[in-house]
C-alpha cells in the first residue's frame, strides 16, 4: 500500500495557478537549464498536447522561461519572467506543436542555444508538480525531478566504442563515488552513447574536466541539484 | 525499535492515537519522523515556513488586490476585507459570525492570490489551497491560537489528507472537486476540532461530516483555470468545515465511519464522467459564459481536450 509524507499533503510551495501547468513547467525549465549547463542566449519551446492548448491561461510559458532562468517553482520572479528575459537579452519563442503519440499531454521540447552549444530536452509534467525528463539531445532517458533533487546527476556523451562505460564508471570508482542509478542509450545514426548517472557525491569541476579529456568522451555535464 | 506511528487509514490512525495516548497531530509528527528520518525540529521548521507562506499570501492579496489575467477573479478579497475590517458595522447585517467571515476572507484571498500567480502552499492541492488558510485565519482570533497550535492544525489536517490520498485521491482530474475542496474541508474540520481540545474520535466525526456532504462535487472550472468556481468555493469549504466542527463539538456523530466515506468518495469519482473531472468539457465550463471566456483567452476548443479521452 502506498503512503505519503506530511509534505506531500502540506506542499509544495509554488507560484500559482496550477501545480502541473505552472509549478511542473518551471521545474522542467530548471532541469533543461541544468542539463545545458551554461548561459543560453536563445530558447525555443515546443508545447505538446494540453501544454500547447492552455499554456497562456496557466502561465505555463512564463513558468518554463522562468525555470530556464533558474527560478524554482516557488520563486515569485516567475510572474515577471518575460520582462526579466528581455532585460537579460535572452531570446525566447513558444510554439504549440506535436511531439507525437506516446508523449504525456503535458510535455514540452526545449531547445537551448548559445554560440558554443545546443541542447534539446524533452520533459513532461506528470502531476502535483512532479516532472520527468524523457529525452536529451535525441537520446531516450528517464530522469525524474525527485531523483535530481535527491542525488547528483551526471550526463555523459561519448563515441560508441568498446570500454567507454568502464572508463566512466572506473573513473568514479577511483574517486570513491557511489553510483545509485545509471542508464545508457545508443543513438545509431550518430553512433554515440549518452549516459545518465545518479551519484551520491558531486564531482569537482577539476574532476569533470579530467573525465571530459578522456579519449572518446564528448562531453560531461554535472547537473546542479534542483531545488 | 521505537513503536510505529505509521498509519494508512482512519482506523489505524485512531489505533496509533490510543496506543501512544496522544492526539492526531502528535501521531502525524512522529509518523513523519519515522517516514522521512527528519528530526522533529526540522519538520516543525518546514511547517512553519509553510504557515508563513499561507499568511503572506493572504496579506498580499488584501494589501494589493489584482485581477487574474482572465479577469474572472480578483474583486472579492477587497469586499470581504472591508467587512472584516469594519465588522462592528457589518455584524448587524450579516448572519454569520466574525470567525466565519474571516475564514471566507482567508480562503478567497488565497485563491485570488493563486490566480494572479502569487506564491501559495498547495494544501493539499492548488485548487483547494484556500480552505485550510481560511479556517486558520478565521479561527485564530476567536480561539486565540498560538503559532504552535496553528502548526498542530496543519499536522492534524495532513493526517486526514494522507488517509484520503491512500484510499482515494486528492486530485480533481482523478476524482472531481469532492477530492479537492471536499478533502480540504474534511482536513480542516478535523484540525479545528482537535485544536479546540476534542478527542481524535470527535475530530474524525467532524472530518466525516464534512466529507460526506461534499460527495459528488464536480470539477468543471471555466477554461480549465483554477478560478471559477474554485476561488469562491474555497470560502464555502472553509465555512462548511466550521459547521462540521461545531456539529461534532455538540456531540453530533457521523453515522458512517470515515474510511467508508473515503471509499464511497472514490467510487463516486470513478462514476463521474471525465467531462466533469478538470477537462473543461462539462458543467460550468460549457455554459455560454464559460465558453465566451475560454474563447477570449485562447483556451480549449470544444471537444479538443486531450485529457478527456
Amino acid at each position: 500500500m502506498t503512503t505519503f509524507s506530511l509534505f506531500d499533503i502540506a506542499g509544495p510551495i509554488m507560484v500559482g495557478p496550477s501545480s502541473s501547468h505552472t509549478a511542473g513547467a518551471a521545474k522542467i525549465g530548471q532541469f533543461a537549464r541544468a542539463i545545458f549547463d551554461a548561459t543560453p542566449t536563445k530558447v525555443h519551446f515546443l508545447l505538446h498536447g494540453s501544454f500547447g492548448k492552455v499554456y497562456k491561461g496557466h502561465a505555463t510559458d512564463r513558468a518554463l522561461l522562468g525555470g530556464v532562468m533558474k527560478f524554482s517553482p516557488d520563486d515569485a520572479h516567475i510572474k515577471e519572467s518575460f520582462e526579466i528575459a528581455d532585460e537579460e537579452g535572452l531570446k525566447y519563442e513558444f510554439e504549440p506543436g506535436d511531439l507525437g503519440a506516446g508523449h504525456h499531454p503535458n510535455s514540452v521540447r526545449i531547445t537551448l542555444e548559445n554560440k558554443d552549444r545546443k541542447t534539446v530536452v524533452v520533459g513532461s509534467s506528470i502531476g502535483g508538480g512532479n516532472v520527468v525528463i524523457n529525452q536529451i539531445n535525441g537520446f531516450d532517458v528517464h530522469l525524474t525531478g525527485n531523483s535530481a533533487e535527491q542525488y547528483f546527476t551526471l550526463v555523459v556523451e561519448n563515441e560508441n566504442r568498446p570500454g567507454m562505460l568502464a572508463k566512466v564508471t572506473g573513473f568514479l570508482g577511483e574517486k570513491g563515488i557511489r553510483i545509485v542509478n545509471m542508464q545508457s542509450c545508443y543513438l545509431a545514426f550518430e553512433n554515440k552513447v549518452l549516459s545518465v548517472l545518479s551519484l551520491e557525491k558531486d564531482l569537482s569541476l577539476k574532476e569533470i574536466l579530467a573525465l571530459e579529456k578522456e579519449e572518446g568522451i564528448l562531453f560531461v555535464r554535472a547537473l546542479e541539484k534542483l531545488s | 525499535m521505537a513503536a510505529s506511528y505509521i498509519f494508512h487509514n482512519a482506523k489505524e490512525l485512531l489505533e496509533r492515537c490510543h496506543e501512544h495516548e496522544v492526539p492526531i497531530w502528535k501521531v502525524m509528527l512522529n509518523y513523519e519522523k519515522q517516514f522521512s528520518d527528519r528530526p522533529e525540529e526540522e519538520i516543525l521548521k518546514m511547517l512553519d515556513v509553510r504557515l508563513q507562506v499561507i499568511f503572506d499570501g493572504i496579506e498580499a492579496a488584501i494589501e494589493k488586490p489584482e485581477l487574474s489575467r482572465s479577469g474572472m477573479v480578483g474583486t472579492s478579497t477587497p469586499k470581504l476585507a472591508a467587512a472584516v475590517h469594519d465588522f462592528k458595522k457589518w455584524g448587524d447585517k450579516l448572519l454569520l459570525n466574525e470567525s466565519a467571515v474571516r475564514a471566507m476572507l482567508g480562503a478567497v484571498a488565497t485563491g485570488e492570490n493563486n490566480a494572479r500567480m502569487g506564491v501559495i502552499l498547495a494544501f493539499p492541492t492548488a485548487g483547494a489551497a484556500g480552505v485550510l488558510p481560511g479556517v486558520i485565519y478565521g479561527a485564530k482570533h476567536k480561539l486565540g491560537l498560538s503559532r504552535q497550535q496553528m502548526l498542530e492544525m496543519m499536522l492534524t489536517a495532513s493526517a486526514i489528507g494522507i488517509v484520503i490520498a491512500n484510499s482515494a485521491t486528492l486530485s480533481g482530474a482523478a476524482g472531481g472537486c469532492q477530492a479537492e475542496v471536499g478533502s480540504a474541508a474534511a482536513m480542516a474540520a478535523a484540525a479545528l476540532t482537535e485544536v479546540r481540545g476534542y478527542s481524535p474520535e470527535t475530530s474524525l466525526h467532524a472530518a466525516s461530516l464534512a466529507l460526506k456532504n461534499m460527495i459528488g462535487l464536480a470539477c468543471d472550472p471555466i477554461g480549465g483555470l483554477v478560478e471559477v468556481p474554485c476561488v469562491k468555493r474555497n470560502a464555502f469549504g472553509a465555512v462548511f468545515s466550521m459547521t462540521a466542527s461545531d456539529m461534532a463539538c455538540m456531540g453530533i456523530e457521523s453515522f458512517v465511519p470515515f474510511d467508508e466515506i473515503v471509499r464511497a468518495m472514490r467510487e463516486v469519482g470513478e462514476l463521474m464522467s471525465p467531462k466533469i473531472r478538470e477537462t473543461a468539457l462539462g458543467g460550468l465550463a460549457m455554459t455560454p459564459t464559460g465558453q465566451t471566456v475560454a474563447k477570449k483567452m485562447g483556451l480549449l476548443k470544444i471537444g479538443d481536450n486531450p485529457c478527456a479521452k
